[in-house]
């Protein structure tokens, strides 16, 4: 017995050993190439900014400072940076609304697929994840297509006779938010069916005889056990929209810039790298913040089921 | 009145209909793209015949043949070392119970997926010119690393997920019958993890060819991918040609998603 | 497949290997380099050309600033020569090894900002004003108000190429001031004017060929050398020389401090001072340069057109651009920042 037990110990040491050793070439490889060099740029916004590019010394919160205050290149006089405010604005709703489109669009899409019979099924999900896998510049290279002035859509609605002067959408918000709601749909879909698809059909009769109208069925019944495939699905779609780079480059035009083409112009033209250093920051805190209220609420969600 | 199905009570008001208006919009200008590679003329919009002069266009073009074969390349090398990697972490983190710092290797290895991708791509451009700068070496060792990494929690995921179904008699009786723990591995733990490895492995090509802002901040000259190759293409005048190079890279993408969707299944 | 897929990268690598003695990496302005040109070259010396794009100054400054970017020459504007110069970011050239220096047209050798033609050889020089498409909008396009001020049937459908020193000093030219001023009471009507025409802007992006070409946009704010070509694919094109003022320029190929292909970047210097290989280069960007000679190479479409030979009434509006004092392109930046943000 007691041979046993001090083997166990022993045992679990050398788990732990293990299991650790096991994972060091992983850890390594994301420690240089992904975590690792995210401590540079945190270092480097506490910098000042080089003549000509990157960094010099003092250190200084001059970075932060920018973000959010601006000083009047004129009078010196100090106010909110109303510019950066505005793109991190355009951001968060851009990426709001997003996950609101590819919500409303993706319910209905996800139940569809789910209410199936059961052969089928497998086909319809298949045919979500094509997109979801196919390049996102291929992706947002279609969407360009079917938007631009002499675009599928323009086209279209000009032939139908809806309208005599095609629709100005590329390089607007809208053309970005189009882009962000086609390239995520798949994203909002995938959880969304997970969920449902757990779901007992045979509740619904029950909630039918309940509720009666088929609209407080989904609001009492079907919303709530969706839930957790709500949550998920929304932070899936927010958090890459918030840091997205590509589409609103191809379909923004380089005057409707998100916070990603913003940081971008930082190390480019702008020249500010200590800017585009904390403005790097910022967005990962705000992106980590997101992930936390999702925590807290799939932990919630845990303790109510 | 005809019912179809007994469970009418699945059926919500405008939901079929706004599902059959997703799968459209999903598909409809990705076949567009598809459609339009095959046009006799250069327009995008207008049609004039069936033609493979967009195909033989971009197989002529240096540039995009080169590009090609370094998307294909970084992509296997970045599936090779994140599969292998994923492996080993995947084995120390299922099998070996719950030990302290578990949560910690967690979190490392699904740091990329989330850590957004702009934020990784500007760190390794501060981090990388820097290396080059010190060390003079210029290759593609840096997008190979940045792929490489990225790549882990992608391949890990199908790996683990296989790994947790897995039944252990089977390994419990080699080891009865004195199988060294490395035999018990390699004859019965790895035939039985392959499936999980395939898919993890072709999930992390596809991601690796898929990239656009990592390999776009850490490339330098002479070093643009299929992708960022295409990304510089949408400054210019458009032509086909950027149809039949996305048309080609989808079906790619095509034949790895069925494979993986073959090898998961047979799991099933 | 697995293996197979490896060997044949394997086998590009090592071809690639081979080729690397032998290669040259330019960075230069998107849609500015003949690929006829580099055809030639490459297939007269064998070596092999990698062209990789920029869209502004100040991005080929902070990207070869950040340092191991890899190229060889790269092509910045006069006005910028002298700041590459002074980072010692470019070196200094053999002229012994350009027996075609010679070509260089005498009014282009000893310039302001390379005297004695030190460090750079000339690419192509040109005009900023604005391109409109006459389909829309038939008033007078000699005005920097195309994009300062626009008119109500250009609003919204106007591009501007984000190239700080060309669109800053269009407007203060607007204002009635000159380039490089550090004049604050023109450098705040010029942020104003600035500020206040940006929501009439549709993109701010240096591909005005592709979008005029495609109706994306009516209107840009652009070099002569993309309105050309715009008009060659969209007939309705045309550029106006804004009376104002308006920039002129001269972009210089220069070989950079770390190149690593020295001997072939000579070569590609030598080659491109030949008149016929430079009208090469017109010939695709559809801007003069500075290479005697080169005119009787050049399509005939080249000679007459009203993008490059600047009409008598217009050339008078025109300043070539000088390099500002660094307190005065400070001021500029932080305007230009606001601009962009």
């Amino acid at each position: 017995m007691a041979m046993s037990s001090s083997a166990e110990t022993a045992a679990a040491r050398r788990r732990g050993r293990s299991g650790w050793l096991l994972s060091t070439p992983a850890l390594v490889l994301l420690l240089l190439g992904a975590a690792g060099p995210l401590l540079v740029v945190l270092a480097f916004s506490l910098l000042s900014k080089g003549e000509y590019g990157g960094v010099a010394l003092p250190v200084s919160g001059q970075a932060w400072f920018e973000i959010f205050f601006q000083r009047d290149i004129f009078d010196g006089t100090i106010s909110p940076a109303k510019a950066h405010l505005a793109i991190f604005w355009r951001s968060v709703w851009l990426s709001l609304a997003t996950t609101l489109i590819t919500f409303v669009l993706g319910l209905p899409t996800a139940w569809f697929i789910a209410t199936r019979p059961e052969r089928q099924r497998a086909l319809w999900l298949f045919l979500i994840t094509i997109p979801f896998w196919t390049n996102l510049l291929i992706r947002t290279f279609a969407i360009m297509e079917v938007i631009r002035n002499e675009g599928l859509l323009n086209t279209t609605l000009i032939a139908m006779g809806a309208i005599d002067q095609p629709l100005q959408i590329l390089f607007t918000d809208w053309a970005t938010l189009i882009g962000m709601a086609y390239v995520y749909l798949p994203l909002m879909v995938l959880p969304l069916y997970a969920a449902i698809d757990r779901f007992d059909m045979r509740l619904l009769e029950a909630g039918y005889d309940l509720y009666a109208s088929r609209w407080r069925l989904l609001r009492r019944v079907i919303l709530p056990i969706v839930r957790p495939g709500i949550v998920a699905g929304c932070i899936l779609v927010f958090i890459p929209s918030l840091g997205a780079y590509v589409t609103p480059r191809v379909l923004g035009g380089g005057t409707n810039m998100m916070v990603g083409n913003f940081i971008e112009l930082q190390f480019g033209q702008a020249r500010n790298w200590p800017l585009g250093a904390s403005l790097s920051m910022a967005l990962l805190i705000i992106v980590m913040v997101a992930l936390l209220v999702y925590v807290r609420a799939s932990a919630r969600e845990g303790r109510d089921g | 009145m005809a019912e179809p199905r007994p469970f009418s009570v699945t059926r919500l008001p405008g939901f079929t209909a706004i599902a059959i208006t997703a799968f459209v919009a999903l598909y409809l200008p990705i076949i567009t793209i598809v459609v339009f590679s095959f046009n006799a003329l250069s327009s995008m919009s207008q049609w004039g015949g069936f033609s493979l002069h967009w195909y033989r266009e971009a197989w002529a073009n240096d540039t995009v043949q080169e590009a090609t074969i370094r998307s294909l390349l970084i992509a296997t090398v970045a599936a090779l070392v994140s599969t292998v990697v994923a492996t080993l972490a995947a084995l120390g983190t299922t099998r070996q119970g719950r030990f302290r710092g578990r949560t910690a290797i967690y979190a490392l290895i699904n740091q990329p997926l989330m850590v957004p991708e702009i934020v990784t791509a500007v760190s390794l451009l501060i981090v990388f010119g820097a290396i080059r700068q010190a060390t003079g070496y210029q290759g593609l060792g840096y997008l190979m690393l940045a792929h490489s990494a990225f790549c882990v929690p992608f391949a890990y995921l199908p790996i683990r997920a296989r790994l947790e179904g897995m039944d252990r008699t089977l390994e419990l009786a080699a080891a009865d019958l004195y199988a060294t723990p490395l035999q018990a591995f390699r004859r019965i733990t790895l035939p039985l993890l392959m499936p999980g490895i395939a898919a993890g492995a072709m999930l992390a090509f596809v991601i690796s060819l898929d990239d656009v802002v990592i390999t776009e901040f850490v490339k330098s000259a002479g070093q643009d991918t299929l992708a960022t190759y295409m990304l510089g293409q949408f400054r210019r005048t458009l032509t086909p040609e950027v149809n039949a190079i996305s048309t080609a890279l989808l079906a790619l993408t095509l034949v790895l998603l069925t494979g993986f969707f073959l090898i998961t299944r047979k799991r099933a | 497949m697995r293996t197979l897929l490896l060997t044949a990268g394997l086998a590009a690598l090592a071809t690639g290997a081979a080729a690397q003695d032998r290669q040259l990496q330019l960075y230069n302005w998107g849609d500015y380099t003949s690929p006829e040109l580099i055809q030639k070259f490459e297939q007269e010396t064998g070596i092999d050309v990698t062209i990789t794009d920029y869209d502004s100054n100040d991005t080929a400054l902070a990207k070869v600033q950040a340092g191991g970017h890899g190229f060889d020459l790269v092509v910045p504007s006069a006005n910028y020569v002298p700041i590459w110069v002074e980072q010692g970011l470019i070196q200094k050239l053999d002229q012994s090894r350009l027996p075609n220096f010679k070509n260089i047209a005498p009014e282009w050798v000893d310039v302001d900002w390379d005297p004695g033609r030190r460090f750079t050889i000339p690419w192509q020089w040109g005009t900023t004003g604005v391109a409109v498409n006459t389909s829309v909008y038939s008033g007078d396009i000699n005005t920097s108000n195309i994009f300062l001020d626009p008119p109500e049937e250009l609003r919204g459908k106007i591009n501007v190429v984000p190239e700080m020193n060309d669109i800053v000093s269009l407007a203060i030219m607007n204002v009635g001031g000159e380039p490089c001023t550090e004049d604050l009471d023109i450098l705040r009507q010029v942020r104003d004017k600035l500020m206040n025409a940006k929501p009439f802007w549709l993109s701010m992006d240096y591909d005005s060929e592709a979008k005029l070409s495609a109706n994306d946009i009516m209107a840009a704010a652009t070099w002569n050398g993309p309105s050309m070509r715009a008009r060659l694919n969209n007939p309705p094109v045309a550029y106006g020389y804004p009376k104002e003022g308006y920039p002129l320029w001269m972009d210089s190929v220069a070989l950079l401090s770390d190149a690593q292909h020295v001997d072939e970047a000579y070569e590609f210097l030598n080659f491109i001072m030949a008149p016929e290989n430079a009208a090469l280069i017109s010939n695709y960007a559809r801007y003069a340069n500075g290479i005697a000679g080169s005119e009787e190479f050049m399509d005939p479409e080249m000679r007459d057109a009203p993008e490059i030979v600047i009409p008598e009434e217009s050339k008078a509006a025109g300043v070539f651009l000088p390099t500002c004092p660094s307190s005065a392109v400070e001021l500029y930046s932080r305007i230009w920042t606001e601009l962009q943000s």
